[in-house]
């Protein structure tokens, strides 16, 4: 089966999450990931969306982290304190999967503004949990495309931590969680060298070259000596991931009539 | 009493004002009062301002904005509340910004009574560069530096729920959000509700606010629309999806309230001219 690169970065994404983990699902992006993992190899993988509901099982994806279907198929519903403070605060969270605008090669990630904070040239949404997902789930899961818009030299603003500067300096900080111990882009997945912490390309997609991948950083990327092909997709992922998306599309755009009758309740 | 007259009483020009709802329940239609009563100078606190801040800052009614993600959920961005940071329109818009983890602490902060919430929050972020709010305390048990953030005690929140009983008793339930907070936190608290029964049945953990604490209710079916009421309507995702294009451009966004809000007298009327236009 042919397949898109975003389809397999969505794909190799799922891939990193194992069955039974407790993930804290971010806006945008990852929410696909973690919802196809759930639907092939790991079906009791708990996740939690900082609208409060956890372990939910929606059949189609959310069109925001807030959709009805999240509540009607969780295991339970808790307050926004409690999810950020009893759950991810706490420590009751293994993997933390954010997206982001951009991204440097140390796994430091702007969804906040680019140019300048107090004059931007493009505001973007802000923060949301994701500081605090990124400083304590016990590790971070990245996925984004790779350009070289995306993954910059220097960042123009840090939401949120990954490994600082390198070299441990994200432990000196307090963030008390492992860090992006995984990036996925569209041409490959990335992994902290050890010591400087430094994000290099560890595995590449079938198809794709180094030179391609090198051309969609902005840094010059470094390349792990064990580099390694991934396995293209299987048809079960590729099958489910589009009925996932179709389903999703569908209901997205379904204009439901609007309620009208409930306005005759009032006096 | 209406929600013409519950707005018209509690709410000033200048207030600090929240409407909460963590994308269900979010009071639509009392934003649209407001907009219609002209307010403005508002301190608006949201953790996700969402379509109705975008609405109400478009639309002049904020000086002041406490948030900690302002996006239109799955969509994109918020185009009034973009407009209004990078291009100053319709006037400077003052942020006060957090992060979910610092804003729930703050609400909650609020709620109990306390100067100020802390929170293991904001390492490795630069939004406490920008926002001197955002401080730092040192635990007098373990010595571990922690951030802390002001208590939000704004003078009015606003909550749409589901149900109300005859005494004043709100009950509320689905994705809940920080609400329950954000209404212990006010000096005055206003709620309008899909339905009201005389009374609620006995459930222990039914009541999320008593009604010594809720200053007004109002009976709004469709109050929260196009967020949702769990159990009565679901989120009008298409509504979002459009309202992209809608706010993108500054005359499509001031005809489209002129048209929806500013020419309906109400909440229902305005319900009834979207569905004749979406017939049409």
């Amino acid at each position: 089966m042919s397949y898109t690169a975003d389809e397999m970065m969505t794909i190799a994404a799922a891939r990193q999450l194992r069955n039974g983990d407790v993930c804290f699902v971010g806006i945008g992006l990852p929410g696909a990931a973690c919802n196809l993992a759930r639907m092939t190899h790991a079906p009791d993988l708990v996740l939690i969306y900082e609208s409060g509901t956890v372990g939910t099982r929606p059949e189609r994806l959310p069109l925001s982290i807030g959709d009805g279907e999240l509540a009607q198929t969780a295991a339970y519903v808790v307050s926004l304190p409690e999810v950020f403070a009893y759950y991810l605060q706490a420590g009751r969270v293994d993997i933390g999967f954010l997206g982001a605008a951009q991204m440097d090669r140390f796994g430091n990630l702007n969804s906040t503004a680019i140019g300048d904070y107090a004059q931007p040239h493009t505001r973007l949404p802000g923060a949301g949990g994701a500081p605090e997902i990124a400083a304590h789930a016990a590790q971070t899961f990245v996925v984004m495309k790779a350009n070289p818009r995306s993954m910059v030299e220097a960042l123009d603003f840090r939401t949120s931590g990954g490994f600082l500067e390198g070299h441990g300096t994200r432990q000196t900080q307090g963030l008390r969680g492992a860090g992006p111990q995984v990036v996925i882009t569209d041409i490959g997945i990335l992994r902290p060298a050890p010591g400087s912490q430094e994000l290099q390309l560890h595995e590449i997609y079938p198809g794709a070259s180094v030179e391609q991948a090198r051309a969609a950083f902005g840094w010059p990327l470094q390349v792990t000596n064990a580099l390694q092909t991934l396995g293209a997709p299987s048809a079960r992922e590729l099958e489910t991931l589009r009925a996932l998306q179709r389903r999703s599309a569908i209901a997205h755009l379904h204009r439901q009539p609007l309620p009208l009758h409930l306005l005759d309740t009032c006096p | 009493m209406t929600l013409s007259d519950a707005l018209a009483h509690h709410v000033h020009d200048g207030n600090c004002v929240a409407l909460e709802g963590f994308t269900h329940l979010i009071p639509f239609a009392a934003g649209h009062e407001l907009i219609r009563q002209g307010r403005r100078d508002l301190h608006l606190v949201r953790m996700t301002p969402d379509l109705i801040y975008d609405q109400m800052i478009g639309m002049g009614c904020a000086r002041r904005l406490t948030f900690s993600w302002g996006g239109n959920p799955g969509v994109g961005s918020l185009h009034r509340l973009r407009d209004a940071i990078e291009h100053a329109w319709p006037h400077a818009l003052e942020l006060d910004e957090h992060s979910h983890a610092g804003m729930a602490v703050a609400y909650t902060a609020g709620a109990s009574g306390l100067p100020f919430g802390v929170l293991r929050g904001y390492q490795g972020c630069d939004l406490p560069q920008h926002n001197p709010r955002i401080a730092s305390v040192t635990c007098p048990y373990s010595g571990e530096r922690l951030a802390t953030v002001p208590a939000l005690r704004p003078d009015v929140t606003i909550l749409h729920a589901q149900v109300a009983d005859a005494q004043g008793n709100v009950s509320l339930h689905g994705i809940v959000g920080a609400q329950r907070e954000a209404a212990l936190a006010a000096r005055t608290v206003i709620v309008t509700v899909e339905q009201r029964v005389e009374s609620l049945p006995p459930a222990m953990n039914q009541i999320v606010l008593p009604h010594w604490i809720v200053n007004a209710i109002v009976h709004c079916p469709l109050g929260a629309w196009p967020s949702y009421a769990q159990g009565h309507y679901d989120r009008d995702n298409a509504f979002y999806l459009n309202w992209d294009a809608v706010s993108r451009d500054r005359q499509k966004f001031l005809r489209w309230m002129q048209d929806n809000i500013l020419s309906s007298a109400n909440h229902a009327e305005m319900m009834h001219r979207v569905a004749r236009e979406r017939a049409a």
